[in-house]
């Protein structure tokens, strides 16, 4: 993939010298790097490295005390997660978040909680069911489905997600962050814990998202070989700071990153 | 093999979204309906209706109120007394202020004032969870008793302190007041819960649902992908509350005719109502219905079987009442948390591949 490298103009988000700790604990420091339309990014780095911590500042789910987003053009200012979701924004988690007591089918049917039409499913009119909010239903539903039959979990539609192995959960969340129709798609460790096979799964349907979508994708990864073979350009992080940027090929070779992988003291 | 689900595929979601999307679910309900309506309002004796089928009718809605709140939602309430209170003396302001109104919209309105209470009751659940919110529903149940004690204007200053139904019609049929018959009163109710348990139902499947569902599931990941924790707990706060408060309405103007309001809407109601959900099962309007039959009907048993058959004393067959409750509860809370709903279920499962299990 990373073979013919693909050209990427319009910057979607960047992030600009970001700094967020926690008390003492400083888990990022300064970090700027940009996020182009289109493009899979990745970001990497040994545990604790704040990967995490930056996908949870770009959704606007911890503040950073220090520099600023400019996304889609126009610097934001502490959003709340809602606002994020609503600004385009989804993701996935790293301990799979997924609404456990709910069925697969109802799980990916709240990532259309934006999309739904709210007049149309208001308190009286639910209540009553037969009608706008029956209506509103369908639609929602045609559109599940196709999520469904893309990620080939029709078999599972009706299983409570909690009695689902690891690697379907993980499933299920991309299916629930893709029905919010993302433009930004954020995916924390899609692939930690599964098996070769589940991995090039993943693997396929991040990158048919990424093609017959155009959706732009923001990935943390610990698997390198599915780092350099899916992303267009990656960052790395070592302990809060960015210390390497740009193509897969050119991040394999940087010292510090060789470095940071091998654990040298700083 | 009575009971099949294979070999009915639905040709689109519509069939689908239904209900209940087997045939042999659909049978069954229809011959509960055709029996509540067309069978037990010409066999019941006046007994029937006063101790067992009313009271389980006013009891379920009260049921489905807290289980949209505590088992859709995720918010343990122990303020439910307090808020069928509100319904009860609501519906008696408004029956003696306005004897002209329509009953039902005297019904109707009581609701509304008990889901503005629960509202108000419900902005703690902004910052505080779990325990401590039902710590802050606590103080509501007592806050609002120890209210309409002290406040005689919401008795309308009756010396007694009880406030009376008078009596009202709906369609020409005494529904309230000493005259009503026990059959009117038990069809009314019958109605009105099928119109309250159908609208709970439609609530829960549709978006409203699951807003509830995904933020009692994952608070956090329900924010970040759109949900708005606030609204949609206060959402729940007044929707439970308004059929909490018209069971409270039920209880006052159906049932009982005359109440004590402090000491009929007490805290054991608010427990008595939270077994319901927890032995019916949480999360379920079918298992709301089945705890309530079951908390109006164990104790009933239990005394006729001890009293009537092994000549206990009416005290200790109370006494054993109380362990035989106590054990069911851990017994559900311990091995089957959903319920009884979730045991019926199991068994339709079970039938479902009967005689071959495999
Ligand atoms: N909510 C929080 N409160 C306190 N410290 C936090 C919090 N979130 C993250 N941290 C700290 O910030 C640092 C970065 O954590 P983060 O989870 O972002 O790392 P990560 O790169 O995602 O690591 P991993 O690969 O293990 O997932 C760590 O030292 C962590 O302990
Ligand atoms: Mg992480």
């Amino acid at each position: 993939m990373s073979a013919q490298e693909r050209v990427f103009n319009e910057t979607l988000l960047s992030v600009e010298n970001i700094s967020l700790s926690f008390g003492a604990v400083k888990a990022i420091s300064d970090v700027s790097f940009d996020i182009k339309k289109g493009e899979i990014r990745a970001i990497i780095g040994p545990n604790g490295a704040g990967k995490t911590s930056m996908l949870n500042c770009i959704n606007g789910f911890y503040h950073p005390q220090l520099g600023q987003m400019v996304y889609k053009g126009a610097v934001r200012k502490q959003m709340k997660p809602h606002e994020t979701a609503a600004n385009g924004v989804a993701r996935t988690f790293q301990n799979v978040a997924l609404f456990r007591g709910m069925t697969t089918l109802d799980n990916i049917m709240t990532g259309r909680n934006l999309k739904i039409n709210k007049w149309k499913t208001w308190l009286l009119a639910a209540a009553i069911f037969v009608g706008p909010t029956r209506d509103e239903e369908r639609v929602h539903r045609a559109f599940v489905e196709e999520i469904i039959k893309f990620l080939e979990i029709e078999a599972i539609r009706k299983t409570p997600v909690g009695r689902l192995p690891y690697g379907l959960q993980k499933r299920v969340e991309l299916g629930r962050a893709l029905a919010a129709e993302p433009e930004l798609l954020l995916l924390d460790e899609p692939m930690a814990g599964m098996n070769l096979e589940e991995k090039q799964d993943m693997c396929r349907f991040i990158l048919d998202v990424n093609d017959e979508f155009g959706t732009t994708i923001a990935l943390i990864e610990h698997d390198m070989g599915v780092v350099m073979d899916i992303s267009d350009r990656v960052v790395v992080l070592d302990h809060g700071s960015k210390i390497a940027d740009g193509t897969p090929d050119e991040v394999k070779k940087n010292q510090d990153v060789i470095d940071a992988y091998l654990g040298v003291p700083h | 093999m009575f009971y099949r689900e294979a070999g009915q595929l639905k040709s689109s979601y519509a069939g689908d979204e239904a209900i209940f999307p087997i045939v042999q679910d659909r049978w069954a309900m229809a011959v509960l309906l055709l029996f509540v309506f067309g069978v037990l309002p010409f066999i019941g004796t006046e007994y029937f209706y006063q101790a067992i089928l009313i009271p389980v009718m006013v009891y379920s809605v009260a049921a489905i109120g807290l289980n949209l709140l505590t088992g859709y939602c995720g918010q343990l309430s122990l303020g439910t007394g307090a808020f069928m209170a509100v319904g009860a003396v609501a519906c008696f302001k408004l029956a003696t202020a306005f004897p002209e109104m329509n009953l039902i919209i005297v019904f109707v309105l009581s609701g509304l004032v008990a889901a503005g209470t629960g509202l108000l009751f419900g902005i703690p659940s902004l910052r505080i969870k779990g325990f401590y919110l039902a710590v802050a529903t606590l103080a509501a149940q007592f806050f609002l008793s120890w209210l309409f004690n002290k406040v005689t204007w919401f008795q309308n200053y009756a010396p007694s302190g009880t406030i009376t139904m008078p009596p009202r019609e709906v369609f020409g049929f005494v529904i309230t007041g000493a005259h009503a018959s026990a059959e009117a009163r038990f069809v009314f109710c019958a109605i009105v819960v099928t119109i309250l348990a159908l609208a709970a139902k439609n609530i829960v499947r549709g978006p409203i649902g699951r807003s509830w569902m995904a933020i009692r599931d994952q608070d956090i990941a329900a924010e970040l992908i759109g949900y708005r924790p606030f609204q949609t707990k206060l959402m729940a706060f007044s929707v439970s509350s308004f059929y909490v408060g018209f069971a409270g309405a039920m209880a006052f103007a159906l049932w009982l005719g005359s109440v004590e309001t402090a000491e009929a809407f007490d805290i054991n109601q608010s427990f008595q109502i939270l077994f319901m959900i927890i032995i019916g099962g949480l999360g379920s309007i079918l298992g709301s219905f089945l705890g309530a039959a079951f908390i109006v009907l164990m104790p009933i048993i239990l005394t006729n079987v001890f009293v009537g058959i092994f000549d206990m004393q009416a005290v200790t067959a109370k006494h054993i009442e109380f362990i035989v409750f106590g054990g069911l509860i851990i017994f559900f809370l311990i091995v089957e948390p959903q319920g009884m709903a979730r045991l019926w279920q199991l068994t339709k499962e079970k039938l479902r591949s009967w005689p071959f299990p495999y």
